[in-house]
Parts: structure tokens; C-alpha cells; sequence
């Protein structure tokens, strides 16, 4: 009579609970470090934080990442530095969302958000301007496209947060802020180390 | 009179007859269609949840219209004939596997009170008719010819298609369908020799005081009709003609648009009448206490539904539970084990019977009767071994090489 529990534990599944979400209605949580769309970020005081130094373009390996730097005007600068990156483009065709460009970054200037749900219609659109990538000067929220989808109560999911890998591995600085404050969400909290399990949350 | 048996045809007819008979045909056609396309829905919902997803969802309330949908798309798509197909008989193979599946409903009593001496007629516009469109006295023989005609339909598809997936699905239908035919023609005998006789209304009506066939036969004829009819269906485990992984989608890989469509609704089409039948002759068809005097005529039906909506459940759960069998497995069962017993068991139905006639003790037929037949298993078991042991032999060549170079 062995044969017959096979038919018990299909027929025990129909009791069990769905873990399917109705996808385009309800969105499940996002993981943590999702690598999503890129943002470039602000400093709080409104200030680009790229100074076009190009090493993101550089460690690209799907070469999907293009700038050019520029020295600041002097008169009105953009960012703290001496030149600003006037040209930056990313082409999402070709991106494998590696996270290299954020770790390569100097300054913390491109990060990743953790938004991947967006399609566009044609290759121009593809390719994310300098103006797209930036986030909005007053709230430091990035903008939203056309064909991004977005809704209401994500907007932690559109924040570049670093959040590919501890600042920058040394045991000695686990738990310490190695980061500049960022527009519209301030100074984020020490990521969690290496060693470490708990959260910045728990310590507090 | 092929007709004879059903009380509305035996005064004069007239136009009223006429449209009786008209409004029980479309009434039947239509109940038909519109129990396919939830039977579709039924399965799809059912192994989604044997399977821990959901399922559709999305068309109407729970999904309910899915079906509908899928029908709508496929109707509006492009209606491909391949290049190397039988023209002809590439677009008659459809019709050929639905109309069986339709007319072989016809014969199915769906409702009527064969209790209480009652002769299983309804009043329709102050006729008395059954509740089926048709009640030959050949009955069940008639669902048998048209279940063989229906195998031309799934074998003209993949022989006219001109593609090899097709052709070897078709082949693959037509040796399953002639080897599980007889054992389901055979645990079918088993009924008539209890039932006496061939008319699905005179069958029901001999069941109508909870005896049964599947009892009145001994539940063997059953097993081997389900286990037959599953694979006449082809629904898994006995799906091999239409085998994804091997044969992309076996005989109806070359159709496409509504013709695939009419392919789909013979399939579940099939799959209801099977059930019904098999509700017709072992679990006593509409038969059912009438618990509410008042709406006497509803009980019935709501019987002849529930049991068919067992069976429709089971062939999902087999669906959902049971692996694919292996080519030379399905051979085996159908030759070695279900048309051997159930012949067997044929024979013992009919020794119990002439019994009976005879004046025989029943305590006497039945042991002798089993004794007869497990020496029988035996012996097939016997033969069955040797001639596999030998053919292995045989196959094992370098021993035989060895054995010539000695």
C-alpha cells in the first residue's frame, strides 16, 4: 500500500499556504543589498559628489559606463572638488549591476538603488543621462522615468545606499562611518562587519 | 428502432416531440461545452494546488474564465498548415477526435428517479422522455465504437502532420488505445453479465437500490476500468502520445489556432464522458436518495454530478502525483496483468452466473472459481518469466558467440 502516500502528499499540498505574491499587484520585500538602478548622489549641501575622475568607466567590465570630467567653473562649482563629471552615461543593456563602478568610486558619488523594474521601449532610452542619474537637488530623491515602476512607500528602495560590501574590509575600522552624509537621507548608519551579526539597530 | 426505448419516441411524433428532442440536444451540446471549459479551469486550479501555486487567477472571479480567454486567443490565432501535411486529412484528423466525444455524451442518463420502480423519465412540456439525448438498446456498445473511431482522429493527426514528433505520438496512440481497448471492452462485459443488458438507462435503473455494479461485479472490474480509461484518455501516467520531454507535444505538435483548440476540447471532452460512463455503470448513474420531495428531479443530477466530479478529481490527482510509465511498462500492464485478469475475472462473473441458472451452490463456484484462476495466474506469471528470462538470454550475444566458437 506504499504507493498510495504518494497520492497523501500531493493531496496535503492543496491545505498548505501559497508563498506566490501577485506579482504585478503587490511587490514582495527587496533583499537588503539588491543591486538595482544606479543613482549619483548629492552631498547635503546640494553639491555633486563625482569629480570625474572616470575610474568607474574604468573597472566597467560590460564598458556600459561612460564619463567625462571638466574642470569646475569656478564662479558656480558643482562639486566640492576640482573638476565635476558634465558627461555621464550608463547604458542598462549592457549593465550587469556588479556593483564594481560603486566599489571603484572615490568619493561614494554612484551608488546602486534597488530598483530594477523598469523597461524601456528603445536603445536611447536605455542609456541614462548625467540628469536621469542624479538625484533632485531639494529632496535628494533620483527621478523617476516614464517606465520605471515605482509606487508609494518605496521611496527607501530608490536611496543609493552603499550596501555592496564593508567600507573598505579593514577589521580595525568595522562599525565606524567611513562615509559623507548624503542629500535627503543624511548620514547612514555604520553597516554591519565582517565579524560581526548584529545589526546597527540591535547595538543601539 | 434504434430510438425504441425512450418513452417519448414511442407515440406519434409530432412537431412538440420534435422540439423536445431538438431542446435535449442543445441543452446536452451546451451543458457539454460549458463543463468542458470548467473542467479546464477545475484541473488547472486543482493540480495548482497539489503543486503549492496558485494557478489562474486573474480571468473573472478564482480565475473561473480562463478558459474562455485561452479559447478567445487561440481563435484569433494564425492557422498554420505545414508544408509536407495530408491537406485533407490534416484538417478532418480535429473532427474526427471531437464529434465522437460529443455523440458518445448522448448516451450518458445524467438525471431521471430510476428508485422506487420509478422508470428514470422526466416531464418535459408534458412529455415523458429520459434525461438523455439517446438511448440505443446497443447503449454502451455504441460508446465503445465511437471511443475506437476517436483513436482515428489522434492517429490521422500525427500521420497527416508530415513530421516525424507527430508520427511517432500517433503511433505510440494507436498501440496504447488497441491494447487498453480490450481490457476496458472486457471489465465493461463484466457489467453486462450482471446488468443483463446494454441500454445505459436499463443498467441504471438495475442499480437502483444501492446495489451497485461496482460491488455487484467485485470492485476488480473497476480498478481495471479507471486504470484502462485513464490510459484511453491519455492522461498521465499513461500520457506517452502527447510525451512533452520526448515528443514536444506528440500528435498535435504541427496544430495550431482553433484546431489545436478542437484537439484540447475532444481531450477534456473525453475525459468527462469517461467519467460519466464509468459513474453509468459501476456507481449507479444518477441513483440517490431524493431528500427533498419538493424539488424531487433536482437530486439526481446533483448526484450524477457529484459522482463525476469524483472521478474528474481523481484523474487530476493521478496527474498530479503520478510519474510518466516507461513505453515497455504501459505494454506489460495493459497485456500481462490488466487484460489477463480482467478476462479472468470475466470468467468467474460468468461461471457465478450460469451458476445461479444451474442451481450450483455459490460457496462451492466461487472457491473453485479463484482456485482456477490464481492457478492460471500462475501459470501466465510462468511464462511470462521464462520468455523474458530467454529473450534476455538471447540478447546477451557475446555468450552466444562464445558458445558457437566452442
Amino acid at each position: 500500500m506504499s504507493y498510495l502516500k504518494g497520492f497523501l502528499v500531493t493531496f496535503r499540498q492543496i491545505f498548505q499556504k501559497r508563498v506566490t505574491t501577485p506579482y504585478p499587484e503587490e511587490k514582495r520585500a527587496k533583499p537588503e543589498r539588491l543591486h538595482g538602478r544606479h543613482v549619483l548622489g548629492r552631498y547635503e549641501d546640494g553639491m555633486e559628489k563625482c569629480i570625474g575622475c572616470e575610474l568607474c568607466a574604468g573597472v566597467c567590465p560590460a564598458n556600459c559606463i561612460y564619463v567625462r570630467g571638466a574642470d569646475n567653473p569656478t564662479d558656480n562649482p558643482v562639486s566640492p572638488g576640482e573638476r565635476y563629471g558634465f558627461v555621464y552615461e550608463i547604458n542598462y543593456l549592457r549593465c550587469i549591476h556588479c556593483d564594481l563602478c560603486v566599489e571603484a568610486c572615490p568619493t561614494g558619488a554612484i551608488t546602486e538603488s534597488k530598483m530594477f523594474e523598469f523597461s524601456f521601449t528603445n536603445r536611447n532610452d536605455a542609456i541614462y543621462t548625467r540628469e536621469e542619474l542624479l538625484v533632485d537637488s531639494e529632496s535628494g530623491k533620483p527621478k523617476q522615468l516614464p517606465w520605471e515602476d515605482w509606487r508609494e512607500g518605496e521611496d527607501l528602495d530608490t536611496s543609493g545606499w552603499l550596501r555592496a560590501t564593508s567600507p573598505n574590509g579593514d577589521a580595525s575600522y568595522e562599525g565606524q562611518i567611513a562615509w559623507s552624509g548624503d542629500l535627503g537621507y543624511g548620514i547612514r548608519k555604520a553597516e554591519i562587519g565582517q565579524s560581526d551579526t548584529k545589526t546597527p539597530e540591535e547595538e543601539q | 428502432m434504434i430510438i425504441a426505448s425512450d418513452p417519448l419516441l414511442s407515440s406519434d411524433i409530432g412537431f412538440s416531440v420534435v422540439a423536445v428532442m431538438l431542446l435535449k440536444v442543445v441543452l446536452a451540446f451546451a451543458l457539454l461545452m460549458v463543463s468542458v471549459m470548467l473542467v479546464i479551469w477545475f484541473e488547472r486550479k486543482i493540480v495548482a494546488d497539489m503543486h503549492n501555486r496558485v494557478g489562474p487567477s486573474l480571468a473573472g472571479p478564482w480565475g473561473i474564465l480562463q478558459t474562455l480567454a485561452d479559447g478567445i486567443k487561440l481563435f484569433f490565432k494564425e492557422d498554420l498548415l505545414p508544408e509536407r501535411a495530408d491537406r485533407v486529412v490534416f484538417r478532418l484528423a480535429p473532427y474526427l477526435s471531437l464529434v465522437p466525444a460529443f455523440l458518445s455524451f448522448a448516451i450518458v442518463p445524467i438525471g431521471g428517479d430510476f428508485t422506487n420502480g420509478g422508470d428514470g423519465t422526466v416531464s418535459i412540456f408534458g412529455h415523458r422522455t429520459l434525461l438523455q439525448v439517446a438511448d440505443p438498446p446497443v447503449g454502451i456498445l455504441l460508446f465503445l465504437a465511437l471511443s475506437s473511431i476517436a483513436v482515428y482522429g489522434v492517429m490521422l493527426a500525427g500521420w497527416s502532420s508530415g513530421s516525424k514528433y507527430p508520427l511517432l505520438g500517433s503511433v505510440r496512440a494507436s498501440a496504447q488505445m488497441i491494447s487498453y481497448e480490450a481490457a476496458l471492452g472486457l471489465s465493461m462485459a463484466t457489467v453486462f453479465l450482471s446488468s443483463g443488458t446494454l441500454s445505459t438507462s436499463g443498467i441504471v435503473s438495475g442499480q437502483a437500490t444501492w446495489n451497485w455494479n461496482l460491488v455487484a461485479t467485485g470492485v476488480i472490474p473497476f480498478v481495471i476500468f479507471v486504470i484502462a480509461g485513464t490510459a484511453e484518455l491519455n492522461r498521465p501516467p499513461f500520457d506517452l502520445v502527447e510525451a512533452e520531454q520526448e515528443l514536444v507535444g506528440g500528435f498535435h505538435t504541427e496544430y495550431s489556432s482553433i484546431r489545436f483548440a478542437l484537439f484540447f476540447l475532444a481531450e477534456f471532452m473525453n475525459m468527462i464522458t469517461m467519467s460519466a460512463i464509468a459513474v453509468t455503470l459501476f456507481l449507479g448513474g444518477p441513483n440517490g436518495p431524493i431528500l427533498i420531495k419538493q424539488i424531487a428531479w433536482v437530486w439526481p443530477i446533483l448526484w450524477f454530478f457529484l459522482k463525476v466530479m469524483a472521478f474528474l478529481f481523481t484523474f487530476v490527482w493521478l496527474r498530479a502525483t503520478l510519474p510518466r510509465l516507461r513505453y515497455d511498462q504501459l505494454m506489460d500492464l495493459g497485456w500481462k496483468l490488466l487484460i489477463p485478469a480482467s478476462l479472468g475475472w470475466f470468467l468467474l462473473i460468468a461461471s457465478l452466473n450460469i451458476g445461479e441458472d444451474r442451481g450450483w451452490s455459490t460457496f462451492l463456484v466461487v472457491p473453485i472459481g479463484l482456485v482456477v484462476l490464481s492457478l492460471a495466474a500462475l501459470l501466465l506469471n510462468g511464462a511470462i518469466k521464462k520468455a523474458k528470462d530467454s529473450s534476455l538470454n538471447a540478447a546477451d550475444l557475446s555468450e552466444i558467440s562464445e558458445g558457437m566458437d566452442q
